[in-house]
């Protein structure tokens, strides 16, 4: 049952997107938020929708697998709205019944708002999707190196994440072996009140966290005996390079939200 | 011939528990590995194997005496990655020892924390993966593959670091027959093709009968050292130390028990087969 989780969601493909650099993915993803936190307009929603479109067309991920990825933040997202609907003050929309505590001005907020976030989300996703953790790591790595000047461990929180990432299914597979152990002993995890199955879970945690100190601490020695000594002097088998579409990807975004503010300022 | 791996009266304690006295992990092991050959470390549980392979390549340095990578002091810490380059290492689990999510990444580790350019790293982790026959998997995630197959990768991942010596702790202890085949004829391919230099501790004494030589270990001591057909027929001695010989060295020491009169360094399956049926009388290949 716990195989089902899928993390990282990434979908391998050779589309324009997947193929662009993991930095102009992600710059990208930022220049589009800023756009999109000075959309204040239809015409503006428009054509960010128009671009987030284009995107998911040219990336040829299943819609499935990006309303799926919607589905943990629906609720967050219409509470936002009811609460936009309802507490935004200005003249009611006509004096019968609900519809006297809902101001015009709060319709379009509360609507505005969820677009804001759906389209939030799945612009993100996206880049999620398109892009393989390693190189959304090697990225990250990337783009932060300037970091390092200030000591910040960008090397070592890019070895983390990556780590983390390889071994997240060497967890999940060694704590179903635990679950199957623990039931067959006759432990019960699926009836009870929630204090009860918290407590089942007990036994479950306790092997896992031993287990899992024990192989980072193999890992550790695993790592030394291949040379690893830091971030200092290390080269890679894949070398990050910006193409020509690279530029014009993030020159059009740049455009984009250069363009989004400017329009806010001139208010459209 | 020289000497790859050199150890001289190598003492070690593992750091004591409270109120408890240390007890030697090893005590005085003097012996040295010649450049190219092929040795097998056997021994019970807890008699030494694994610390004595962490002495080969500086991950634990010696309480007293020296050990010495290609003539390289393990004690000097400037010397630390040229001995690490030099002595790769595989343990027992492979999947604590895989670090990325791609195959070919894995790999790459080796070579990358070595400064190696991009492209020469390039050609190593093709090279290395086709030396190990996993080149239709280098960008699979290791996790899906069977245990035969990530102990390749991780041997793949040691040979792309271009060492002279590769030393294997209990590699095999977790795999199948299948999988343990796999690895024991790559570790054999590469020690004849490319000459390394192999140190394989195992619990299989059927894994030491191609080897140059075998040493037995016994409470941090070198008790046996020569090659198959000189350490094995000494099964007495081997079953004192809580050890069996070769099923085919068995077989042939329970018929001599018998009253019969076999040779006991007929170590391989073959050999003894022949000289089972010599034995008995039986005509080979009529
Ligand atoms: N980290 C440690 N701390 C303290 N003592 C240790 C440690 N590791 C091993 N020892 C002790 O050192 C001795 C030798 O252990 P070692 O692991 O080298 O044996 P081994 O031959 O590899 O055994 P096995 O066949 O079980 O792998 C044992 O008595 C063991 O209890
Ligand atoms: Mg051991």
């Amino acid at each position: 049952m716990l195989k089902d989780i899928t993390l990282g969601q990434f979908f391998p493909g050779s589309t324009l997107l997947h193929r662009l650099d993991p930095r102009t993915k992600l710059l990208a993803v930022v220049l589009y938020i800023v756009a999109l936190f000075n959309a204040t307009s239809v015409l503006t929603y428009g054509i960010l929708m128009v671009v987030l479109g284009t995107c998911i067309c040219v990336s040829k991920v299943p819609a499935k697998a990006l309303t799926r990825g919607l589905r943990p933040v629906v609720v967050i997202v219409a509470f936002t709205a009811v609460i936009n609907l309802f507490f935004t003050g200005g003249e009611p929309i006509a004096d019968v019944f609900l519809l006297r505590h809902i101001s015009a001005k709060g319709l379009v907020t509360a609507i505005s708002m969820m677009l804001r976030i759906v389209m939030l989300i799945m612009g993100t996703f996206l880049v999620t999707y398109t892009t393989s953790p390693i190189s959304l790591t090697d990225g990250l790595e990337n783009l932060l190196s300037p970091l390092k000047k200030v000591r910040f461990p960008v090397h070592e929180m890019a070895m983390m994440m990556s780590i983390a990432l390889r071994f997240i299914p060497t967890l999940i597979e060694e704590t179903d072996k635990i679950m199957s152990a623990q039931k067959a002993r006759g432990a019960d995890f699926e009836t009870g009140s929630l204090i009860q199955r918290a407590n089942a879970l007990v036994p479950i945690l306790v092997p896992l966290f031993i287990s899992a100190f024990r192989r980072a601490d193999e890992l550790a020695t695993a790592m030394e005996c291949r040379c690893y000594n830091g971030g200092e002097g290390r080269t890679a088998l894949h070398v990050l390079r910006y193409r020509p579409v690279d530029l014009a990807v993030l020159g059009g975004f740049a455009v984009l939200a250069a363009g989004m503010v400017a329009l806010r300022l001139a208010g459209l | 011939m020289s000497t790859m791996l050199e150890t001289k009266n190598l003492t070690f304690y593992y750091p004591a528990e409270e109120g408890r006295k240390a007890t030697a992990a090893l005590r005085d092991i003097t012996l040295q590995v010649e450049k190219g050959s092929f040795v097998v470390v056997l021994g019970h549980n807890g008699s030494g194997k694994s610390t004595l392979a962490k002495h080969m390549n500086a991950v634990v340095l010696p309480s007293n005496g020296k050990v010495y990578v290609d003539g390289r002091d393990t004690c000097d810490e400037s010397l630390l990655l040229e001995i690490r380059q030099r002595v790769g290492m595989v343990f027992q689990n492979p999947d604590n020892q895989i670090v990325a999510n791609v195959v070919e990444e894995d790999v790459a580790f080796g070579p990358e924390n070595l400064g190696v350019p991009s492209r020469q790293i390039r050609r190593r982790v093709d090279d290395a993966l086709a030396a190990v026959g996993m080149s239709a998997f280098a960008r699979h995630a290791p996790h899906l593959l069977s245990g035969g197959q990530k102990q390749r990768i991780a041997i793949a991942g040691i040979i792309a670091m271009e060492p002279e010596c590769i030393v294997l702790d209990e590699a095999t202890a977790m795999l199948d027959p299948v999988g343990r085949r796999e690895v024991l004829e790559t570790v054999h391919r590469l020690n004849r093709e490319m000459g390394i230099t192999v140190v394989l501790i195992t619990h299989h004494m059927n894994e030491a009968e191609e080897a140059d030589r075998v040493i037995v270990m016994n409470d941090g001591q070198v008790v046996m050292d020569g090659t198959p057909r000189q350490v094995f027929p000494r099964v007495a001695e081997l079953h004192d130390l809580g050890l069996a010989a070769p099923a085919t060295v068995e077989l042939m020491d329970q018929l001599n028990r018998e009253g019969m009169d076999l040779p006991l360094d007929a170590v391989t399956v073959e050999e003894c087969a022949d000289a089972v049926c010599r034995a008995f009388g039986i005509g080979q290949e009529e």
